[in-house]
Parts: structure tokens; sequence; C-alpha cells
């Protein structure tokens, strides 16, 4: 338990040795290396008895599910509020809300528990036989108990939501994330020590490759949604720096730039999203509190909805769906170990580990159960088919590896979209293992021949001079390309199963459509990587030099990752396979300790095995690998051999590959020309002549009317009227002058006049 | 007696007064045309006083005394005016003309 509540030291053990290398880098013996191999070496072992915790966690929630198994059953209509609440015991108060209002109901005895109003508890109570389904399925797992501990992080002062937490949530998910991301960062740290060895910023690449394993470790660990993005965020920035390592070099810096800016346009997406959910989950940011309302029906779907198609948009950026992949082969520009990194462990799977984590919403949101077809399905099967045949025409090894990955990403999110919940997880987890030691394997060639990657033009040949490198990749190919017994085959499977099409059962829809375009890139991956496996260890040497074989610094780490990525999918059989039943403590393992059960995670069904399928898929992959071995080791398919330049369909088709569909050729001319060419010219012109021209003209008119105003008003009514007074006085004082004519007779005549006319009135008036 | 008898010398003496004031240039004229209008006012008071009591007569001695006055204002301008012009005609003195 001691491990379970105390995650945190992972995330901070990876930020101190960032800093310290930061900062005493320099003045140690091995360059501030030994300090990140160290914490991360600690943070690994942290990570095993962090997964350990958790096994007896599970296991004691199991037995005393076991225990109330009866009680839950005749209690399963109500919607069992209290078993809930024991579930969620866990959570530390004021980590969330729904859970601090649940614990206070259930001490009142309230049976109307979780927030829930009467129309949803209805909608409950129907949801409540599918669980109970599930139980009868022979399952017989309680509900997760998730480990939630949190601080304050800042108040806002806000009513209703004067918190902002910061903290680890500890599931399944997260522990099997903290294993993942500490083993390949281990891995990936002593393969760097050799590998960039002499470079010109080592300690800087230390000090990165630390706080990109803090900032994973803090994304996967999220307690709130606030958490999530700053995790995402600073992710995404150590990606930049890493990937732009050897930024002399124009395109490097391109590439970084272009990774990062790529991926703000899926964070706007990101940043929408979480504030739709934030108001939805009654203003809180608390991952349990989104996803517990999301499942119980508490959030309008049309809101779950617009939050799902927000998120899909970070997700398609971070984790390289179409049409935002286009940075993604751009990052093979920083160091080899980087991009094993960021595509096995850490980045590209952020967004897959999103989706997992705020699964209910997608899930509610986007209908997955009974539904054919969804955008996050759709999305991913796009990106698994058109990603797989974009590694055809690379020359670069690299790259093929980077569409690999970019397919094998579209595997998990069209899992995740056909509610295979936990074979994404389960395909992410092989995935890292075997894609991981494909990169390392790559960075292996190149260190021996002369830092090239051009698998075309510089390699050939290797599988005498490499043997370690040569067998070790062979198998993580295998993995990749399904082929039984290794990993791959075990997860793939599963994906393909979760899709309900043809022969499976027990899944949540039927996804046709998707499971043909998985199908289709399952036998691309098994046909490129063939391919790539061809040009490197077979043939004639075709570089410079004298090519050898790395040290164990590199090699070990290979070594492991092959081994792992041969083994690991032992951790997932089937309950059977046919006539075959496994015993318990070996099937379906994984899912019983990643995949949470509970208030807090839509009750999935999972899809038994099912043999025509695994076969069919067997054999897509070996006709991939058969056909490619004729094509290259036996010169065969003449029909083939140069049909792109005798053919102008084909030419054409392979244009279009090699032009990446056009989509760098899009954003680079079409939009980016676009905005400083024509549409540049447009604003300006707008600009010039109609923003201006209104200005102008409303200067011009007031000036018009200014000198209107002055001749007319001013001049004439105003200076008029002035003049006009002065002129009438001086005239009527010009006229009236002659009667001043100084004679005082006169004066006195009209005086007489005027007082005998008064008289003569005043007689007549008054007479 | 009749008053209107008395009415009709004081307009007689008014009018001939009026007529002097107006008409005359000797300054000396017109002061005692001023005279002859003041009497014929005099006499109206008077005799208005015999029917209707002894006010007429009080204003009647007022009228008197102040004309005495004006008269020696009157004459002594007249008297400074011939000092500084030789003559006392007042069609010459025209400085008030505007």
């Amino acid at each position: 338990m001691w491990f379970l509540t105390h995650t945190w030291l992972l995330p901070a053990i990876m930020a101190l040795s960032f800093l310290l290398i930061l900062f005493f880098g320099k003045r140690l013996p091995r360059k501030g290396s030994e300090i990140g191999v160290t914490a991360v070496g600690i943070c690994f072992i942290l990570a095993l008895f962090t997964a350990g915790g958790w096994w007896n966690h599970t296991n004691a929630d199991s037995s005393e599910a076991a225990a109330g198994t009866a009680v839950a059953a005749a209690t399963a209509d109500e919607g069992d509020p209290e078993a809930e609440a024991a579930a969620l015991s866990d959570v530390e108060p004021g980590c969330s809300k729904v859970v601090d209002e649940l614990g206070t109901n259930a001490d009142d005895g309230n049976s109307n528990a979780l927030g829930l109003t009467e129309g949803e508890s209805a909608g409950r109570a129907t949801a409540a036989p599918a669980s109970a389904a599930m139980a009868s399925d022979g399952e017989g797992r309680g509900p997760t108990k998730p480990v939630v501990r949190c601080s304050t992080w800042f108040e806002t002062g806000v009513a209703g939501s004067s918190l902002i937490t910061i903290g680890t949530m500890v599931d399944g998910q997260s522990v099997f994330m903290l294993f993942v991301v500490t083993i390949i960062s281990m891995l990936v740290h002593v393969y760097s020590t050799d590998y960039v060895k002499g470079d010109r910023r080592y300690t800087h690449y230390f000090a990165f490759l630390s706080l990109f394993t803090a900032s994973m470790l803090f994304f996967v660990l999220s307690q709130s949604t606030i958490q999530m993005i700053v995790g995402w965020e600073l992710v995404g920035v150590c990606s930049f720096a890493l990937i732009g390592h050897w930024w002399e070099e124009k395109p490097n810096s391109n590439a970084a730039l272009k990774a990062f800016l790529t991926n703000r346009v899926g964070d706007i997406g990101l940043l929408v999203g979480m504030i739709v959910l934030y108001f939805a989950a009654d203003k809180s940011f608390s991952i349990l509190d989104i996803n517990i309302l999301a499942s119980n029906g508490g959030i309008d779907h049309g809101l779950l909805l617009l939050a799902s198609c927000c998120l899909i948009a970070a997700v398609m950026s971070k984790s390289g769906q179409f049409v935002l992949h286009t940075w993604l082969p751009d990052a093979m520009a920083g160091p080899t170990p980087v991009s094993a990194l960021i595509h096995a462990a850490t980045m590209v799977v952020a967004g897959i580990y999103l989706v997992a984590r705020l699964y209910p919403v997608f899930w509610e949101g986007l209908s997955i159960a009974g539904s054919s077809v969804n955008l996050l399905a759709l999305v991913g099967a796009v990106t698994a088919m058109f990603g797989a045949l974009l590694a055809f025409v690379q020359k670069d090894i690299k790259k093929v590896l980077a569409y690999s990955t970019v397919s094998q990403l579209g595997f998990m999110v069209t899992a995740l979209g056909v509610g295979a919940w936990t074979a994404a997880m389960f395909h992410l987890f092989t995935h890292a293992m075997f894609k991981a030691c494909l990169f390392l394997g790559a960075g292996s060639m190149s260190h021996a021949c002369h830092h090239s990657f051009n698998m075309v033009d510089d390699y050939g040949g290797l599988r005498k001079i490499m043997p370690r490198t040569f067998w070790t990749y062979l198998i993580a190919t295998g993995a990749l390309a399904g082929i039984f017994p290794l990993s791959g085959f075990w997860s793939k499977d599963e994906i393909l199963a979760g899709h309900g099409s043809f022969f499976s059962d027990g899944a949540n829809g039927t996804y046709h459509l998707m499971l043909v375009m998985l199908i289709i890139g399952a036998f691309c991956t098994a046909a490129y990587m063939t391919r790539t496996i061809w040009y490197s260890f077979y043939g004639e040497y075709r570089g410079h030099g004298t090519p050898h074989e790395s040290g164990p610094r590199i090699t070990v780490p290979l070594i492991i990752l092959a081994t792992l990525g041969a083994v690991v999918g032992v951790l997932n059989l089937p309950k059977k396979i046919g006539p075959i039943e496994f015993p318990e403590s070996l099937h379906t393992q994984f899912e019983q300790f990643v995949e949470p059960v509970g208030a807090y995670f839509p009750s999935i069904s999972h899809a038994s095995f099912n043999i025509p399928l695994a076969l069919g898929s067997l054999a897509v992959a070996g006709a991939g690998i058969g056909l490619t071995y004729l094509y290259y080791w036996h010169d065969g398919l003449k029909f083939f051999q140069g049909l792109s330049e005798r053919n102008a369909v084909a030419g054409f088709g392979k244009n279009v590959l090699v032009n990446k569909y056009y989509f760098d050729w899009l954003y680079t001319d079409v939009i980016t020309g676009f905005v400083k060419g024509p549409a540049a010219r447009a604003t300006n012109w707008f600009n010039q002549k109609v923003l201006d021209g209104v200005v102008d003209g409303a200067g011009a008119t007031a000036v018009a009317a200014g000198e209107w105003v002055y001749d007319n008003i001013d001049q004439k009514v105003v200076d008029g009227a002035v003049n006009g007074a002065g002129v009438t006085a001086s005239e009527s004082g010009g006229v009236l002058r002659h009667l001043q004519s100084g004679r005082i007779q006169q004066y006195t005549a009209l005086f007489f006049a005027a007082a005998a006319l008064l008289a003569g009135v005043f007689v007549v008036a008054i007479g | 007696m009749l008053l209107n008898q008395f009415l009709l010398l004081a307009a007689i003496l008014f009018s001939i007064g009026v007529y002097g004031v107006i008409v005359r240039r000797n300054g000396v004229l017109v002061l005692m045309s001023i005279e002859l209008i003041l009497n014929a006012v005099n006499i109206n008071l008077v005799a208005f006083s015999t029917f209707h009591g002894l006010d007429g007569q009080v204003f009647a001695l007022f009228v008197i005394a102040v004309a005495a006055a004006e008269v020696g204002v009157g004459l002594a301008i007249v008297l400074l005016i011939y000092r500084n012009r030789r003559s006392v005609d007042i069609d010459e003195l025209d400085e008030l003309k505007g």
C-alpha cells in the first residue's frame, strides 16, 4: 500500500534528476549520464514494487468480493451503491466531489448514492444486468479500488470549484504504464550512454531524457484533467527539445518545430474538450468525477459527444493519427534512442492513454457499444491502413518504423473505438517492447554504418556482421507482424476479435469495415517489415567502411527488449483456444489487473478468442512475409518488378505514396502557401482598399462636411448674423443720425409734437 | 368767472411760449418764452385751486421758485455763450450734431 500511495515519488525523482544533471552534470566524470541512469533505475524498481502492490491490492479485493458475491448478487438490482462506496474507499477526501458525496450518503444509509436522481437510477438499473451478466461470465471480479491521493494545487476562489488538485490516481492502467515508461526509459538511458557518446550536448541530452520521463510519469499518474493537460504539454515541450537535439542542421530544427506546431493544432481540441468536460461534470476537474458522471448518465450525451470529438483532435495530433500524423515521421530527426522513447513509451502513447483514461466519455459519447462505425474507430482504421502503405516507399529505415508506429497507433485507436479497451492497452504494452527494440536495432545499425539510416543505399548484408542486432530485430519484426506465438500475435488478435465482426462473439459492436482495414494494415505491416530485413541484413554491404557489431550497452537492451517482445503475450492469454483451456492463473492476467471494473468505468464485454480469425490474420501476415520474400530473395513476382515504371496507374500510386499522400504539400504549399500568398495579399488588399478606404473615406467625408459647414453655416449663417447685426446697427445709426441735427429748437419742436400726440392719444384712449 | 376762460388764457400763453421757444433765435428770448410756458402752467394751477382747494397755489409757488432758479442758471449759460462766441444765436450752437 505504501507504494500505491507514494507513486508521486517517480515523477519527482526524475524531475530532480533533470535539475541535478542540468546544474551539476558537466562537472561529473560521466557528464551527468550516471545521475539519469541511477534515477531511472530507482524509478523502475519503484514501479516494480508499485505493480506488486497493485497485484496484492487487487487480489485482496477479489477475495473480499468473492466473499460478498452472494450479497452483491442479491442487491445487484439496486445498483449496489454500498459496494461501490466501498470500492472507492481508497480515494482521499477532497479528490473527487462525487466520491465525497457518496461517502456521506453511504453513512446516512441513503441508497440514492452517486448523486443519482430517480430517472438516472432507472438508467443505471438497466446497466446493472450487464454487469451481473459479466459477473456470471465466471470472471467474479469485484469493483476495482483505485488509490487516489491528492493535494491542493491552488484555489480559484470561484464558487463551487474552489480547489484545483494535483495528485496521483493509481489503478491498473497507470501502474502498467509506470512499468512501461520506466523500463523503456531505463533501457534507452543505458543505450544512450553509448549511442550519443561524445556528443556536444551530451549532458543536455540526458537532462531532457530525465525531464521527458518525468513528464510522462506525471501525465500517467494524473488525478485531474488540469494535471493531464500540464503533463501533455510538458511531454510536447520535451519532444520538441529532443527532436531538435542537433538543431545546427536546419531540417532538424524544422522537424522539431513541425512536431511542436502540429501538436498545437490538436492541443486546441484538448483544451476545448477538457473545458467542456469540466462544466459538464459539474465544475470538477477530477478524472474520477468525470468518469463516474459520464458512465452513470450524469452528463448529457451531446456534451459527451462534443467533448470526445474535441479530444479526438488532440489524439490525432499527439498520437500521429491521420490527418495530423505528418510530424511523426519527421520527428526521426532526433537521436534514435529518443525516437524509441517517443514512439514506444511516451509522447505518442499519451493520446492513447488519454482516451483510455477518460474512456466513459468516449464510450457514452460515441455510443461505442452496439454501433458499427464511429469517429474514433474510423480515424484509427484509416491511420492503420494508410500509414502502413506509406512505409513501403521509404528508403530511411527509421521512417519505415515511424510509419509503422503511425499504423500501430491506428490499431490501438481503432481498438479503443470499437470497445476493445483491454486489447488496446495490451497492444500498447506489447508494441512498446517490440517497437523500442526495432528502433534501437535501427540505431545500432546506423551506429555501425556511419550514422546513415538509408537502408537501401548504405546497408546490406549485416546479418553476419551484427548477429545480435539481427536476431533481436528479427524477433521484434515477427512480433510486430503478429507471428505466433510472439506477443504481437496475441495483442493484435485481441484487437481484431474485439471488432465483433466475422466469427467472433462477445464483442461490443459489429465493426466490419474497420476489421477489413486493419487486416489490410496487418498485411502491409508484415510486408514492409520483411522489406527492411532484406535491405538491412541480406544481400551485399552497400555502404562505406567496415561495419561492426555494437557494444554491450547497445546490444543488452536490445536482447532484453526482444525477449520481452517475444514473451509478454502470455500475460493476456485467452481463456481457451479451441479445446485447450488455460488454468485460471494463466489466462487474462493483464485484463484482471489492468482493466478497471466499477462505477468509473463502462462495463465493457470481451470478445473471446476464435480460431478462424486468428488463423486468418496469421495467414494474412504470412502472405505478406511470403510475397515479400519471393519478391526480394528469389526475384519472384516478375510482374511486380519495375511495375511502377511500366504502368501509369502503378506509377501514379507510387508517386502518391512517395509524396506521402501530398499531406506535406497540402500543409506547407497549399495551406501555408495560400496563407502567405493569396490570403495574405487578399488581406492586404482588403486592408488597403476596403478598411483603409473606409477610414480614408470617413476622413474625407469629415473634411468635406467641415468645409461645407465652414462655407455655409459658419460663414453665411453665423457670420451673416453677426455681420448683419453690425450692419443693421450701423445703417440704422446712419439713418437716425440725421435726427441728431444739434438744433435744440428742432428737438424742442419734436418734443412738443410728441407730447401733443401723446396727449391726443391719451385723451382719445381715456376719453 | 368761468374756469374755461382761465384755461383758454393759459393755453394761449402756453402756445405763445412754445412758439417762442421753437422759433426765436435769441437765447434770452427763448428763456423768456420758457417763462411764459411756466406761467401758463401757474395760471392753470391757480385756476384749478379756486375750485379744488389750495394745493394748486402751493404748487404754483414751487413752480415760481423753480422758474427763478432756472432762469438764473439759464441766463448764466447764455452769458457764458455770449462771452465765448459774441453771439447768443442758438442756431449756431449745433455742436451736438451727430
